[in-house]
């Protein structure tokens, strides 16, 4: 009698939860739905160590979204939203119209025109002061520290707080900042910069030419323990201050780049705690922390750029290490902001009537990347035959409902300048083709082959899945080995100890060389062991020249050596999507990993 | 007074044994807090410097030398994810989970005694069964998957309260307790089903004894028989039974505070085991350790409370 009634209650339960995830996948209506009900459970265990995503990985392309047209320009805008509106989401779409025309138009002054008409159909009125809560997929581990932290997570929320010399903008761009102007010398060796006049650090005062050298000697080590805070500053030999307003830069060898590392922060001489009590110069000052839980800044009235004041009267970072808790958190309204995303999660989120979705490019390079000193990759035939296996597109209709821009080299769209297209379709799906050079090299039955992931990147992981199947076309047996974040930083990138192993990798500035300069076969950070003397060549080329076209060209010819080698199977830089409330506006896209919170604004 | 001197004993060793050991795992497993904290931009000589600023150049038991003085002297260390001293940031985290635990633990009581002594007077009747059929429902379903329905129905679609915005206590203690009875009733009903089949399997055998006859025969109404003789016996093993929840509460609401978004000393464990941030896990592991003993001692002294029989050696 009683295992009757065990079986019934079994049975009964197993009708439940068949119903409950059938009720989830209808509401949401999409195929992806069906993954989600079903990862759901696993999700909240996977995501709980996400929280140590140290996230040196996704950043947003460049959308201006400024205030001051609004209504010229939000009926040219809806005009042009209506062909292109597939669902009822019509701003979002609009938006991502946008995102694409950008990313293949060339010229900057187009763009933000373009970008500036749609951002405004979702915007009203800016309205001064309010409050809002941006979410964040993990807490500022690192340091809030500017010159210690170095989590792209981290920054990205530092950006408010802290200012360089100068300051990227929405364009990539360097304005300037701290600095009022600035000059390089013919030779790439002079920095020398100008410095504004009556700039406060948020503890009232007063930026002075030697906090500048302070600061910047401190990355490099100079009066310190000689191990520099930022790796890029070992080359700088001294900081001078002939007079009060003025700094001079003097590298040790020339790199007329070198302007893209000074938006490291000035920070005050007298703070010595900075981990602790943040003070810079940005828009907003820093209240307070909790650990795992929010970090709290307000606005710095007293900013000098008294145009680009910030409108909201505070801004709250709260961490949200599960993606439910994101999904929920929006939908419920504690939540206002999240920049990042996932499919799964759009499908949750796009049908809700208080939330806008814009759409950009993550700013990363995701690939299968090759240990190119492991067997059998280290032949150059075996790692092209795996770069034919792989059909690119499948993976992104699999992934992301086909979102995303596949590429061909360690290059993404938003650096129009150095991007390649053309690279992107070197490498077709060629079973054929792929075949020959496996038998060619000497493995016609395949081989085995470990890819490497971190287990909180969703979606890579999910890349790898794909992969896999795709490669046993060609007898390549893949396993995927999962593995903690931290242990692939330590194994995979320091001991370079694997296989193959799928990540994004991103620009940590807005400079060519922050994606390209990894490859040199000497270089620390080349944990693909790719090692290619005309690279090599190439890279100092680049180095000694102080002018751009040749800078380009040099660029250029490296990415498509990367590509000819197949030093690795590229992929896409994938799509990000960041949901935001209806009652703000003002969201702005960067080509760097960073969170503006100066221009958003309460609309009622 | 020599049964508390003995109980401290076996805490302290304990407490040795469970810290030493976590100490130990994270010399096994890869990973470095240092690679950790620099990322990928990390060169070889910062990565050098930081391991010796954090003293991780020393060996194992050389650290935990370390670790074991400072702790003996108050102290805890400094994180180095957020160079902040780790018992500051305990003292932060530590109500709320203790706050999570209680109201989880106080649900489980008040759900789980009625509903057990009512399962067992109606032993063999529809509505025992019908109790014992919602009970293996609840027993199976995981605490988390029933967070995220509560999150869904009570959250998203009724709009009780709003899924993830969390009220700290200084801000308002109401709004706190309101915010925590959601995820403490995602952790209690599992562990109510299961106290529910204890208490009623307990009852359902004293009610076959002889001094219940007794007890009826001397002419006591069914209600006195119940709550002065029967439950008194009834409830020594599920008095254990208790005692093991409440650990087993503390455990789960590690992952209950994810899918809530409670700051509490769940997330703050989980990512700190992830930044092999040595202190804070080295703090909250023997908090907890701390916790769990304090605990069943206390059900060891409520043992000789309910039965004079049992005393204490």
């Amino acid at each position: 009698m009683k295992k009757v009634r065990n079986y019934f209650v079994l049975l009964l339960l197993v009708t439940f939860t068949v119903a409950l995830g059938g009720c989830r996948g209808n509401k949401d209506g999409s195929a992806e739905s069906q993954k989600d009900s079903s990862s759901q459970e696993t999700v909240v265990v996977t995501e709980a160590e996400t929280a140590s995503e140290p996230a040196d990985t996704e950043a947003e392309s460049a959308v201006k979204a400024d205030g001051t047209e609004a209504e010229t320009q939000a009926e040219t805008a809806d005009a042009k939203a209506e062909p292109a509106a597939k669902s009822d989401d019509t701003e979002a779409e609009t938006q991502s119209e946008a995102a694409d025309a950008e990313a293949e138009t060339a010229g900057t002054e187009t763009v933000s025109e373009e970008a500036e008409t749609t951002a405004q159909t979702t915007d009203g009125e800016p309205l001064m002061g309010g409050s809002i809560v941006v979410g964040i997929p993990q807490d500022l581990e690192d340091s809030l520290d500017p010159h210690i932290a170095v989590a792209a997570g981290t920054k990205e929320v530092l950006f408010n707080i802290y200012e360089g010399l100068v300051k990227p903008d929405e364009q990539g761009n360097y304005r300037d900042a701290v600095a009022e102007s600035h000059t390089i010398s013919e030779d790439g060796k002079v920095y020398t910069f100008q410095l504004r006049q009556n700039v406060l650090f948020h503890d009232g005062t007063e930026v002075t030419a030697e906090d500048v050298k302070y600061s910047i000697e401190r990355c490099a080590g100079i009066n310190g323990d000689g191990t520099p805070l930022v790796a890029a500053f070992s080359n700088v030999e001294k900081v001078e201050t002939p007079d009060e307003t003025t700094a001079e830069i003097y590298l040790k060898e020339a790199d007329t780049e070198f302007l893209a590392y000074l938006t490291v922060a000035v920070v005050p001489k007298h703070c010595q705690d900075l981990d602790k009590n943040p003070v810079g110069t940005g828009p907003f000052r820093y209240v307070s922390r909790s650990p795992q839980e929010n970090i709290v800044m307000e606005k710095f009235a007293d900013y000098w750029d008294t145009e680009n004041q910030a409108y909201l009267d505070q801004v709250t970072f709260k961490v949200v290490g599960d993606t439910n808790a994101i999904v929920t958190g929006l939908k419920g309204g504690s939540l206002d902001l999240y920049p990042r995303v996932n499919s799964t999660q759009l499908a949750q989120l796009q049908d809700d009537e208080d939330l806008a979705v814009y759409e950009g490019g993550m700013n990363l390079v995701q690939a299968l990347y090759l240990n190119n000193a492991a067997e059998p990759l280290n032949d150059v035939r075996v790692r092209q035959a795996l770069c034919y296996a792989v059909n690119r597109q499948e993976i992104l209709d699999l992934t992301a409902d086909g979102k995303g821009t596949i590429i061909g080299s360690s290059m993404f769209p938003a650096f129009e300048k150095y991007y390649m297209p053309e690279l992107a379709e070197r490498y077709e799906q060629d079973l054929e083709k792929a075949r020959e050079l496996l038998t060619e090299a000497g493995y016609p039955d395949g081989f085995s082959l470990t890819i490497t992931v971190p287990n909180n990147y969703q979606q890579h992981i999910d890349a790898a899945q794909v992969i896999v199947e795709q490669l046993k076309q060609i007898g390549v047996q893949a396993e995927i080995q999962l593995i903690e974040w931290d242990s692939w930083l330590s194994d995979v990138y320091a001991g370079r100890e694997y296989q193959s192993t799928v990540v994004g990798v991103d620009a940590s500035y807005l400079s060519a060389s922050a994606l390209l300069e990894r490859f040199v076969s000497d270089a620390d950070k080349n944990f693909i062991n790719y090692k290619n003397e005309e690279y090599d060549k190439l890279y100092r080329q680049v180095r000694e020249s102080t002018d751009d076209a040749e800078q380009v060209e040099l660029y250029q010819k490296m990415e498509t050596l990367l590509c000819e080698d197949a030093a690795n199977v590229y992929i896409q830089d994938m799509a990000s999507d960041v949901v935001l409330r209806k009652s703000y506006g003002g969201y702005t896209f960067y080509p760097l990993y960073v969170q503006d919170m100066a221009k958003i604004y309460r609309t009622e | 007074m020599k049964y508390i001197a003995k109980k401290l004993g076996t805490l302290i060793i304990t407490l040795l044994i469970v810290s030493f050991l976590s100490f130990l795992a994270f010399s096994v497993i890869p990973g470095d807090a240092a690679v950790s904290r620099l990322g990928t931009e990390a060169t070889a000589e910062q990565t050098a410097a930081l391991r010796k600023e954090m003293g991780l150049d020393k060996p194992v038991l050389v650290r935990y030398g370390t670790w074991l003085r400072s702790f003996a002297a108050g102290g805890m260390g400094e994180s180095y994810s957020y160079s902040m001293p780790v018992r500051e940031m305990l003292r932060d985290k530590l109500p709320i989970t203790v706050a999570l635990t209680l109201l989880s633990f106080g649900l489980i009581l008040v759900i789980s005694i009625p509903v057990g002594i009512l399962a067992a007077q109606q032993e063999g009747k529809w509505l025992d069964s019908l109790i014992m059929t919602l009970n293996q429902i609840m027993m199976s379903v995981p605490g988390f998957f029933l967070g995220i329905l509560i999150t869904y129905i009570f959250g998203l679609l009724l709009k009780w309260f709003t899924p993830g915005a969390y009220v700290s206590v200084s801000d308002s203690f109401w709004g706190f307790l309101g915010y925590l009875i959601a995820p403490s009733i995602a952790i209690a009903l599992p562990r109510c089903a299961m106290c529910v089949k204890m208490l009623r399997s307990s009852v359902v055998s004293q009610m076959k004894l002889d001094y219940v006859r007794t007890a009826y025969s001397r002419g006591n109404t069914g209600r006195r028989v119940m709550f002065r003789h029967v439950l008194k016996n009834a409830l020594i093993p599920v008095l254990t039974f208790w005692g093991m929840t409440i650990a087993d509460i503390i455990a789960n609401s590690m992952i209950i505070e994810q899918v809530f978004t409670i700051p509490g000393m769940g997330s703050l464990l989980i990512t700190s085991i992830s930044n092999r941030d040595y202190p804070v896990v080295q703090g909250i592991i023997v908090l907890v350790a701390a916790l769990v003993i304090l605990i069943n001692f206390i059900v060891d002294l409520l043992y000789s409370r309910i039965d004079p029989r049992i005393r204490l050696k």
